[in-house]
């Protein structure tokens, strides 16, 4: 057994209530952004619980914007925002899991991004975006192109690496003596 | 000679409609200066660090520092078992541990597709609630403290002792509760759980409704707190705010009403909703939602019957004590168990509960084997600090504390 087991008392009953409509979702997103659209798993098929949409670098806010407005699918709200180190080429995943207020379902939208590679950034469909895009780069090391203030959030502005990287080593230190200053240009 | 009180420098107006007018004989008047507040100031609620550029007492422009309380939980859960995290889960919203270490067994059990059965689930709706209940007596009375009503935090103080003898009968520990395992209970409720927690649900009713009427129609609280800082609707989604933060504007989202786990479907509640999203509505929804939180308390101890807690799954099972210290396989099972752990199959899930402050969910990415790939975990409170510059921006910096202790940024869960 596994996640693709439907257990009722686990929120697992999402593929019963919105199996259809996630499949008319998908239909047209294969329509709209045929070229784009790297793999979908589905629920139930593959090991997953949402429906997983991957869309080139390219595309991804556009993708993002149309999940959000249109209707019938208004994925209006950013759950969550985070990446993976798949430790093979490309390196990277960036994770956008949306919820939608309106019909109370879910999608994931992934996008793979190799070692060096820019995503665009999301603030401008969420600004909410901004401090987990920051989040990211700290964490992992991967920019967002057009960035309002890409700066390490959780670590130290000195630290040098990025801690969920699968390399980071589990042991060591970095000790800094000075205090954090006060940046003027933040308060601008 | 010109009068220089007739010069006009002229004024700022905010977006919350104040106006600053820059009058040369006020010495703050047009005189900006930079506070740094936090990260260990009393009225920060743990280490958080904000920044504000002040106009006089108004707050110009800040930004807001996190990360002084991190402490890597994301790592740790690559580099330990599933079983062997649960313990990092109480240090999140360590205010209402027990909903944790409830909202990370769930995501386990969704990617391994384990069933836990009735008793189970029930207790662990219990100690959901009183959770809940728990994490917003304490939000409401701190928000009072910073405001200056010290009494008020009392009542709801002493009613949060109580709860805490009820679980330090059930698990032992107060704080760190690490109650759930995965597909069970670290141990059965103790006899007469079910009376005592309905004796606390009776008792907290009364006391809060003596503290409603102590605090909600006071002239004083009510200048402080409507109308003041708010946060609406538009901004909520913007930000992804959830929980009461998110109800206090209109956005009507609860996951236990839309997205419904445990047995909140066969409950019966009602989700409170404001319209202004001020710092006074996120007072009141966390009130009524705690009214709403004992009904369901007092509804699970009613229908809650004996029966196993644990899953049939032997994955997970671990060994009675009596097997472990009389046969030889039950203690190398044991061994096996604790050290090495049990393998999760490969998939990912995000599994979401509703928790005190809003959507918490734990990302769970498994390639296999007894260790995660990913343990991605979404705190509310990250999304909820984030919106505080703005909310603030253009309001006195006393408002600042309030806006602060309302929307109860929890540091544990926020730097993770």
């Amino acid at each position: 057994m596994d996640v693709r087991t439907l257990i009722p008392t686990n929120g697992g009953e999402a593929i019963k209530k919105f199996g259809e409509g996630w499949r008319k979702q998908l239909a047209t997103l294969q329509a709209k952004f045929s070229g784009d659209l790297g793999n979908v798993l589905f629920p139930g098929e593959a090991a997953t619980d949402f429906p997983i949409v991957y869309v080139s670098l390219a595309k991804v806010i556009e993708l993002l914007s149309f999940l959000k407005t249109e209707p019938g699918f208004e994925y209006d709200f950013l759950a969550d925002l985070t990446a993976t180190d798949e430790e093979q080429a490309p390196r990277f995943e960036v994770v956008y899991n949306l919820f939608s207020t309106v019909h109370k379902n879910r999608i994931r939208v992934k996008v793979k991004v190799s070692e060096g590679e820019e995503v665009p950034t999301a603030v401008s469909v969420w600004p909410g975006a901004n401090w987990a895009e920051r989040e990211v780069y700290d964490m992992f090391g991967v920019k967002f192109l057009g960035h309002p203030d890409l700066r390490r959030i959780l670590m130290d502005y000195r630290f040098e690496g990025h801690p969920l990287r699968k390399d980071f080593p589990l042991r060591g230190y970095q000790i800094f003596t000075e205090p954090q200053v006060i940046d003027p240009k933040l308060l601008d | 000679m010109q009068n220089i009180k007739d010069t006009k420098l002229g004024s700022t107006e905010f977006p919350s409609g104040i106006r600053v007018d820059h009058d040369p004989d006020d010495l703050w008047g047009d005189s900006r200066f930079v506070v740094n507040i936090g990260p260990t100031h009393p009225a920060m609620h743990g280490a958080l660090r904000m920044v504000a550029k002040l106009n006089g007492e108004t707050i110009e422009s800040s930004y807001c520092e996190m990360g002084y309380t991190h402490r890597a939980k994301e790592k740790l859960g690559e580099n330990r078992t599933y079983h062997q995290f649960i313990v990092y889960t109480d240090r999140l919203n360590y205010c209402s541990s027990l909903m944790n270490n409830v909202g990370y067994a769930l995501a386990v059990e969704k990617l391994m597709g384990i069933e836990v059965p009735e008793r189970c689930v029930w207790i662990r709706m219990i100690v959901s609630e009183i959770a809940r209940v728990i994490d917003h007596l304490v939000c409401i009375g701190i928000n009072a403290v910073d405001l200056g009503a010290f009494s008020y935090f009392l009542y709801g103080y002493h009613q949060r002792e109580e709860a805490y003898t009820i679980i330090e009968k059930l698990c032992g520990a107060r704080l760190t509760t690490s109650y759930t395992r995965i597909g069970g209970l670290m141990q059965d409720a103790p006899e007469g759980f079910e009376r005592e927690v309905k004796a606390w649900v009776a008792k907290t009713r009364t006391v809060l409704d003596e503290m409603d009427r102590l605090l909600t129609g006071n002239k004083i609280w009510q200048m402080r707190t409507v109308g003041v800082t708010p946060f609406n609707k538009e901004q909520c989604l913007q930000y992804s705010y959830s929980g009461p933060n998110a109800r206090a504007a209109g956005l009507d989202i609860d996951l236990r009403r839309d997205q419904p786990y445990l047995y909140y479907k066969n409950v019966e509640f009602d989700v409170p909703v404001c319209q202004n999203g001020d710092t006074f509505d996120r007072y009141l929804v966390r009130v009524h939602e705690i009214r709403q939180s004992l009904n369901i308390i007092a509804q699970c101890a009613d229908r809650m019957k004996k029966g196993p807690i644990w899953s049939e799954d032997k994955r997970v099972r671990i060994p009675d004590k009596d097997v472990v210290h009389n046969t030889m396989e039950g203690l190398i099972y044991h061994f096996k168990f604790f050290m090495t752990g049990f393998d999760v199959p490969a998939g990912e899930a995000y599994t979401a509960i509703e928790a005190s402050n809003g959507e918490l969910a734990f990302y769970i990415v498994s390639k296999g084997g007894p260790k995660a790939h990913r343990m991605r975990i979404r705190g509310p409170s990250v999304w909820h600090y984030q919106g505080i510059s703005p909310m603030v921006k253009g309001w006195k910096i006393a408002d600042l504390i309030g806006a602060l202790g309302s929307v109860n940024v929890i540091a544990g869960e926020l730097d993770r």
